[in-house]
């Protein structure tokens, strides 16, 4: 059974449609790779299964729900966890309670989040805004985690980051990869990360889906035509 | 530069210790100046919960500061007169227990202020600060239009309410009962903003949709802040008038919401201790420039001024050059 399903869904920015037709499926413990050039609507669709976007037509479903009208927080309520586009952290704030603001019940607590993550760990009492742009970004991987999510969506979470945090980043998302059946959407423009966490792939090509299958099947004509510059 | 935490030990010793030494020298005009102070630093904190903490800028906060002297007034002026304030379908009495008088202030400003603040937060900026006065002004309206409690001409309390054990009459112990509720509220939003709930307001304030994102409903926080906000304003408007024995529509008046927020503005917008350094400071320029000319709003309005332009973080910010969020 599906986690979370997109089927025929548009989305505008006021006059300005974004999404024309987007499909997608994300099963229990899956990971799968949203991907498309610049501007093709990937994170508006993200905007869109968050809530923070209202879709005009189609359906978005998750854990069996109808998520039209539900507001964003609900939809994190209900296991939505995202990881956005540009390290959005709480400023004025430490990065405990940073951690603490979204703590919800469950499995993932401090403990574990700082376990996994190290740094945020070592960095607890800081200032979260004192934070380098890496640890900034680890600082809201685990603050999705806080929430206890079903599906955890990571938008561009390596975007602009030094090689080593990056690479910190990834072998982070991996051990979550490894360690939980932990469903993860994620955004990235690098195939070979992708490639060793994600099981399937949806290209989106000016706000419709154009291509979804297994990220095995992604051919060299297909990157070259759907994600080359 | 000093440390916050030192230059809030400091206030809140000063505090302390002006009407003490007042006390020791027999001056009970110091120790009432004193209590004032007090006691509108307490509204301040209230404000601030919402106004430094939440973001909300409620320009109708004079609103429960008066539901809490109305509350005082109408019980103990029946307690007085010796007449019910209601027979049926059930007896209520008056009363000059101070207890009891704050906790019917606390419940029905938080009710106020839930009510309020249930209509007002659906709407934000200029509209939330145009609605919350709406609300204010409409209070005063009512106030001056309700004769059996002194219409225009409010209402005055002839006796002191009693505390137990207490001689309320007696400046120093009054100034206690407000010293010490002072205290109990600053340890009570100085726990809320550190608490899971004072980080997710925070939070709202910041950016609303990135709270959403990590399941804050900001409606929901807002709402129990504005709530709690009301309900100490309110706590402070019985003491207030309490403290003058005398209640008036003009504690429901957009110039005492204004008051209120200039005690924040002026110590320091989200500080803990602002309301009291600001609270400080208007009362001093009162005492001092009062004295010199009827005309000191005007000097006021120029510290005031001075303030927003140079000194973002109020009294407490500029003096200790910590950075704070509203900075």
């Amino acid at each position: 059974m599906s986690l979370l399903s997109l089927s025929g869904v548009t989305a505008s920015y006021g006059p300005t449609q974004v999404l024309f037709g987007v499909d997608l499926t994300l099963r229990e413990g899956e990971v799968l790779a949203l991907m498309g050039r610049n501007g093709m609507g990937k994170t508006t669709t993200v905007r869109v299964i968050t809530r923070l976007l209202a879709h005009r037509d189609g359906e978005v479903r998750f854990a069996g729900a109808d998520l039209a009208g539900k507001p964003p927080y609900r939809a994190a309520q209900m296991g939505l966890g995202l990881v956005p586009e540009g390290r959005r952290c709480f400023r004025g704030l430490t990065v405990g309670e940073n951690l603490l603001v979204a703590a919800r019940p469950g499995e993932w607590d401090m403990a574990r989040v700082t376990a996994l993550l190290p740094r945020l760990g070592e960095r607890f009492g800081q200032d979260a805004a004192s934070l380098s742009g890496g640890e900034q970004q680890m600082l809201a991987i685990g603050r999705a985690l806080m929430t206890n999510p079903r599906l955890l969506i990571l938008d561009e979470a390596t975007e602009g980051l030094a090689p080593v945090l990056r690479q910190e980043i990834w072998t982070a998302i991996a051990g979550l990869r490894q360690e939980t059946r932990l469903a993860i959407l994620v955004i990235d423009k690098t195939l070979d990360e992708l490639r060793r966490i994600a099981d399937n792939a949806v290209i989106l090509e000016r706000g419709r889906t154009v291509w979804s299958g297994a990220f095995s099947g992604l051919t060299p004509e297909l990157t070259d035509r759907y994600l080359g510059v | 530069m000093i440390a916050e935490r030192w230059l809030n030990a400091a206030l809140y010793l000063a505090l302390l210790a002006v009407p003490l030494a007042a006390w020791a020298l027999d001056e009970p005009f110091v120790i009432t100046l004193a209590t004032k102070i007090a006691i509108l630093a307490i509204a301040g904190v209230g404000l601030n919960l919402a106004l430094g903490l939440g973001g909300l800028v409620s320009l109708g906060h004079a609103a429960f500061f008066g539901i809490g002297g109305y509350a005082m007034g109408i019980l103990a002026s029946h307690a007085q007169s010796y007449t019910p304030l209601m027979q049926s379908p059930f007896l209520i009495e008056g009363t000059k227990s101070m207890p009891v008088i704050w906790l019917v202030a606390i419940v029905v400003s938080a009710a106020a202020a839930l009510v309020i603040g249930a209509l007002s937060l659906r709407t934000t900026g200029v509209y939330f600060i145009m609605v919350t006065l709406a609300f204010g002004q409409m209070l005063f309206f009512f106030a001056i239009s309700w004769p059996a409690y002194g219409g225009e001409d409010g209402l005055s309390i002839y006796v002191r309410n009693g505390f137990p054990g207490l001689n309320t009459l007696d400046p120093i112990q009054f100034f206690a009962i407000a010293f010490v509720i002072l205290s109990l509220v600053l340890i009570l939003v100085s726990r809320l903003s550190r608490s899971a709930f004072g980080l997710a307001l925070d939070g709202a304030r910041q950016n609303v949709a990135r709270a959403e994102t990590v399941g804050i409903n900001p409606f929901r926080v807002r709402l129990v802040a504005f709530t709690i906000s009301g309900a100490i304003t309110g706590l402070a408007g019985a003491l207030f008038a309490d403290l003058n024995r005398f209640v008036s529509p003009s504690m429901f008046s957009w110039q005492t919401s204004g008051e209120i927020m200039i005690f924040v503005i002026l110590g320091g917008v989200a500080r803990l201790y602002g309301p009291l350094a600001g609270a400080m400071l208007f009362i001093l320029l009162e005492h001092f420039l009062g004295g010199i000319s009827e005309f000191w709003h005007i000097y006021l309005g120029l510290v005031l001024l001075g303030v927003v332009l140079f000194a973002r973080g109020g009294l407490i910010g500029t003096l200790s050059r910590a950075a704070a969020p509203h900075d």
